[in-house]
């Protein structure tokens, strides 16, 4: 336990560092992008929140795979704490796009943006996935439909995706195209760092969220037996 | 400071503001957790306390 909870910590301190190392290298290093000005530094945070949404969900999705291969219900807490933090990374994403939205295009908001619209769509599908999850009775049923569903969201994930590069007119910008990312060295090392901790703050706080649901799973059943 | 700059710091301003929301909501869940735990160990204790005279009076049977 207490080496379960030093790898916590150091983990929580290394997203710390990669974050607070993303923000000041997006500030003092990384020049300044000649077609938006000032304005593209929301990208280092918008896309690294939106990629670790992707990558919250894709876990969620693995973990319910999991559960429905190998019927172990562990994976259950696993793929549902996942979908927990990829929602709340979803909200962020959606969050910093608009104001990234409002100062790049005048707009708060794009409905005739396929990448916006399906990430929204995205979004709901998840969050709707609570709904299912808090409707049924808790048991094996629950976590079967609960990793069914989880896996369904999975496919709107590279849909998602590829829809900007899909698209034949669009406003979103694209900067990772087939020949590498259309941006200089240094700005892509901000990038990178920004990613890095953003998906060690999504590990930390899934592993912690994680280990709070176990906890509250064992009071339950120490209760129950008590009171028998 | 520019419209830019006041857009770039809400952005980045919401990241922490979330943040700082979530280890709120999750102080409050550790602290409900911890009292759930000092409950429980009140009770069990209460229990062991209660049996103790049965297995006193036990050799006497």
């Amino acid at each position: 336990m207490s080496l379960r909870n030093n790898r916590l910590g150091a983990l929580a301190l290394a997203a710390a560092a990669l974050l607070s190392a993303g923000v000041a290298l997006a500030f003092y290093w990384a020049p300044e992008d000649a077609d938006q000005g000032f304005s593209q530094r929301i990208f280092y945070i918008h896309v690294s929140v939106a990629l670790t949404a992707y990558a919250s969900f894709g876990w969620a999705a693995w973990k319910a795979l999991r559960l429905l291969w190998r019927r172990d219900e562990r994976y259950d807490l696993e793929s549902y704490t996942a979908v927990h933090v990829g929602v709340m990374f979803g909200v962020l994403t959606l969050v910093t796009g608009s104001i990234w939205a409002r100062i790049s295009w005048g707009v708060w908001w794009s409905w005739g943006e396929r990448q916006l619209v399906l990430f929204l769509v995205l979004f709901l599908f998840y969050s709707a996935y609570f709904m299912l999850r808090y409707s049924t009775e808790p048991g094996p049923r629950r976590a079967r439909m609960s990793a069914v569903y989880a896996l369904f969201g999975v496919v709107l994930i590279p849909i998602s995706f590829l829809a900007i590069r899909l698209a034949e007119n669009f406003i979103h910008p694209v900067v990772f195209t087939r020949e590498g990312p259309q941006m200089s060295g240094s700005m892509f090392f901000t990038f990178l760092v920004s990613l890095a901790g953003m998906v060690a703050l999504a590990f930390a706080l899934h592993q912690t969220e994680l280990a709070g649901k176990r906890l509250d799973l064992r009071l339950q059943e120490l209760r129950k037996a008590l009171a028998s | 400071m520019t419209t830019a700059e006041k857009y770039v710091a809400a952005a980045y301003g919401v990241f922490v503001g979330v943040l700082l929301l979530y280890i709120v909501i999750y102080s409050f869940k550790m602290s409900r957790l911890e009292r759930e735990v000092r409950e429980l160990a009140d009770l069990a204790e209460s229990r062991a306390r209660a049996s103790e005279p049965e297995r006193e009076q036990a050799p006497a049977l």
